[in-house]
């Protein structure tokens, strides 16, 4: 059994598939994820998967300021995700809302709304950060998986030393 | 009691080799072989060899989304009789000299075959996703695209040698008609195998993974499985035919595999390095360009079948 166990654990650090949602971003993000599995930074190295359905995620790499029409979406993917999961903020929009802040489009911060395990900060952050970023979430993941919450995760929970204002 | 050497055989052949304890690693090996394959092409380094199984792993440690009803309890049983199918066809290829039953049937190996792609097709409707539906629509229109060149050049190798068990097959010296039809079942595995120029089912950029969108965790890992499982069904079927036949065991197991390897990385270089068709074009392609293969091949077939 604990071997199975640390097997699992292993297994989910080195198999991170990613969903990525758009939650009101520039395409500034999404092309710096899209460029993080490209032949110049290759994060299939990892394991890395990007996935078309949230179903089969186990990482939530979510872009963008978080606008109001972006709310509800976001939270009925985070469900879709099955457990153990990890989100990933991707950029400064989703953990300061940026320059948009005080928008009236805007609902952010995204851990407002959802539990956020890693911030990548950056406008746009660098594909190399963001693969970074995905590595630490997973083995984020494996902790999760190894030690299931007893309630939902927190906003407290929140690492916060990332995040660069 | 002394146990039936027969049994013992079967038992064997189903569970080490060709079977489950070969065609796993097998499978899991082949979907690395096919990503590697890829990101060589692209000129990346691509995953580690331990990928697939890692994949596998943790989609065993996921949760499932409740499913309630019969619908529910369909789409947990399409993923199961699809690993089982594409298990026992692998367990059915008769790379070593056999003893009866069932083994190296040609008619059972192709129904084994074809119950993955069906259930495919089944999960995508069950799932009531939009897209899932859209990719069962697909899968379906190309099953009916590739099964016809496939059977016929099946049927045609079959009469051809006057026998449907495929180790008599296998044993008989190859004819030019053989290879014919190798071609032409060459041509139709990478529809079977959803790979690149008509991986219109699963085609990620339009409706994300198709009949495999609601699916999740174990789910998940047995349709990845008995995706690879098909690998080595399907390669092992090739192999079969394109093998010289050799009495040493060892060494046919060894021709054996690395044909089923060259071939897996004949399929996975093409699939890199084509784009994905419109399913017009892919039917169109099936049934004007290979058509002709397969008719000329049942055709003289049956001519050779009549002078003989």
């Amino acid at each position: 059994m604990k071997l199975w166990n640390k097997l699992m654990c292993y297994s989910r650090r080195h198999s991170p598939w990613l969903f990525h949602m758009n939650s009101g971003s520039c395409n500034g993000c999404d092309i710096e994820l899209v460029a993080s599995l490209t032949p110049r930074y290759d994060a299939e190295q990892l394991g890395v998967r990007l996935e078309g359905s949230p179903r089969h995620a186990d990482i939530l790499c979510i872009t963008g300021p978080v606008t109001h029409n972006a709310v509800k979406a976001i939270q009925t993917v985070y469900g879709q995700v099955c457990g153990p999961k990890a989100v990933v903020a991707i950029g400064s929009c989703p953990a300061t809302t940026n320059v948009f802040i005080d928008s009236r489009t805007l609902d952010g911060p995204l851990n407002k709304h959802i539990p956020v395990d890693v911030f990548v900060p950056g406008c746009p952050p660098r594909p190399d950060a963001i693969i970074q970023g995905v590595a630490k979430a997973a083995e984020i993941l494996a902790e999760r998986g190894m030690n299931p919450p007893k309630t939902e995760l927190s906003i407290a929970a929140v690492s916060a030393e990332e995040v660069q204002p | 009691m002394i146990p039936d050497t027969n049994l013992i055989n079967a038992l064997a052949r189903l569970l080490i080799f060709p079977g489950l304890l070969f065609a796993v690693p097998a499978a899991w090996f082949f979907l690395w072989v096919e990503r590697k394959a890829v990101a060589l092409m692209q000129g990346r380094v691509g995953p580690p060899f331990m990928q697939p199984f890692f994949d596998f792993i943790k989609l065993l440690g996921k949760t499932t989304p409740p499913r309630s009803g019969v619908a529910g309890l369909l789409m947990r049983a399409w993923p199961l009789i699809a690993v089982s199918a594409a298990a026992g066809a692998v367990g059915l290829l008769p790379v070593l000299p056999s003893s009866g039953g069932f083994e190296g049937d040609l008619i059972l190996l192709l129904a084994l075959l074809e119950l993955p792609s069906m259930c495919i097709i089944a999960a995508g409707f069950s799932s009531r996703s939009i897209f899932g539906e859209i990719g069962s629509a697909r899968e379906a229109v190309l099953s009916v695209a590739y099964n016809v060149v496939f059977l016929l050049a099946i049927v045609s190798v079959a009469a051809s040698q006057h026998t449907f068990r495929l180790e008599a097959l296998a044993q008989l010296p190859a004819s030019p008609l053989r290879w014919l039809g190798v071609l032409a079942i060459l041509v139709c595995l990478p529809a079977k195998l959803h790979l690149n120029p008509f991986s219109l089912p699963n085609a990620e950029q339009e409706i994300y993974s198709g009949p495999m969108v609601e699916y999740a965790g174990p789910e998940l890992a047995m349709w990845e499985l008995s995706h690879g499982l098909e690998w080595v069904a399907a390669t092992g079927l090739v192999a079969t035919l394109a093998a010289p036949h050799i009495t040493l065991v060892w060494l046919a197991a060894l021709i054996f595999v690395g044909l089923m390897f060259a071939i897996v990385l004949i399929l996975s270089t093409l699939a890199s390095a084509t784009a994905r068709l419109a399913i017009d074009t892919t039917v169109r392609f099936y049934w004007q360009c290979t058509l002709i293969f397969a008719v000329l091949a049942i055709s003289s077939a049956l001519f050779m079948r009549f002078r003989s």
